[in-house]
């Protein structure tokens, strides 16, 4: 399979990209990961609790998985680009999933505080792939600005709405020439594969496998989803049409007139 | 007073990182760690060196589940 994904000179033969939080055990993460295929891995960055049982490196190093740093629970541009450079520090990687949240009950992007982290974060080296909003605009702003890719949101983080406004997504594929993610509000399979078929280049999920009832069918549906899309939208699908069009040809009908 | 990851640590100002590592039962070579004092990234090199002012303020942070 050659259609690998490409951002900033890696490449990923998976176009599903796993969020580490919500799940019940490090156990069921690790088997999530199988079941994902998924080769690059959000990890947040937390205070060392000494009483934590196992080692979320260990297991995700053991699943021969990247880790993908995220300034998750950032408000400011200012602790989002602290925490970024701490994560570079602890996990020597210049990649960064950078989220900066305008509130707690939307945890919606907060545009200005964003685009200040992401000018911040890419002058100084960082591979950054902000989390943002479904508006092109912002998109192509940050692109201007050197992201390496957009992670626009379907709908809130968690909420398993699936994606709200599809056109905004497919005019952020046309807006900007680097990978576009569909990141956050993904619920179930199918919402995965329309990421897919609107033309985003992955899809981003975490709680929508993390919380299913069985997280690690879950990561396998997501897998298949995220192909079947990516499929789908490389075969090029029919038109909508209003009327129906017969599959089959008139041309040999009998005549059963009497 | 030297705060570690918001609580007071008991250490003495001219301590160094190495102390709060071993503190939270990690040392200078634990993978997967990063140490802020005061607000500003302290690089791995320079734990061994670095000295606790009075009133510093630490955070060791880790990878965690998220996002």
């Amino acid at each position: 399979m050659t259609d690998s994904l490409r951002i900033a000179g890696r490449t990923l033969r998976s176009r599903l990209l796993l969020g580490t939080g919500g799940f019940p055990s490090l156990e069921l993460l690790a088997e999530a990961i199988a079941a994902s295929g998924s080769e690059l891995v959000t990890v947040a960055l937390r205070r060392v609790d000494p009483a934590a049982r196992g080692s979320l490196v260990d297991v995700l190093s053991a699943a021969r998985v990247e880790l993908l740093p995220n300034t998750a629970g950032c408000y400011t541009a200012r602790d989002a680009v602290l925490t970024a450079k701490l994560a570079r520090e602890a996990f020597q990687t210049d990649w960064v999933k950078l989220e900066v949240i305008g509130d707690e009950d939307t945890l919606l992007p907060d545009a200005p505080e964003l685009l200040r982290a992401a000018e911040e974060l890419v002058d100084d080296g960082f591979v950054v792939l902000p989390y943002t909003t479904d508006d092109p605009i912002l998109a192509r702003r940050l692109v201007d600005m050197g992201c390496a890719a957009v992670m626009p949101l379907g709908s809130p983080i968690g909420s398993g709405m699936g994606i709200r406004n599809p056109y905004n997504i497919s005019l952020i594929r046309e807006a900007v020439d680097v990978p576009v993610v569909l990141d956050a509000g993904i619920g179930t399979a199918s919402d995965a594969a329309l990421a897919m078929e609107l033309g985003c280049d992955a899809v981003m999920a975490a709680s929508a496998i993390a919380r299913a009832q069985d997280p690690v069918h879950m990561a396998r549906a997501m897998r298949h989803a995220v192909e079947a899309g990516r499929l789908a939208r490389t075969a090029g699908r029919i038109p909508r049409r209003l009327y129906a069009t017969a599959s089959t040809p008139d041309e040999g009908l009998p005549d059963f007139s009497t | 007073m030297i705060m570690v990851n918001g609580e007071n640590a008991d250490l003495q100002a001219g301590e160094t990182l190495a102390a709060v590592l071993v503190r939270l039962g990690l040392t200078i070579t634990t993978q997967g760690v990063a140490i802020a004092v005061d607000g500003e990234v302290v690089p791995r090199a320079g734990w061994e060196t670095f000295m606790l002012a009075e009133d510093a303020r630490v955070e060791v942070l880790t990878a965690m589940q998220g996002g």
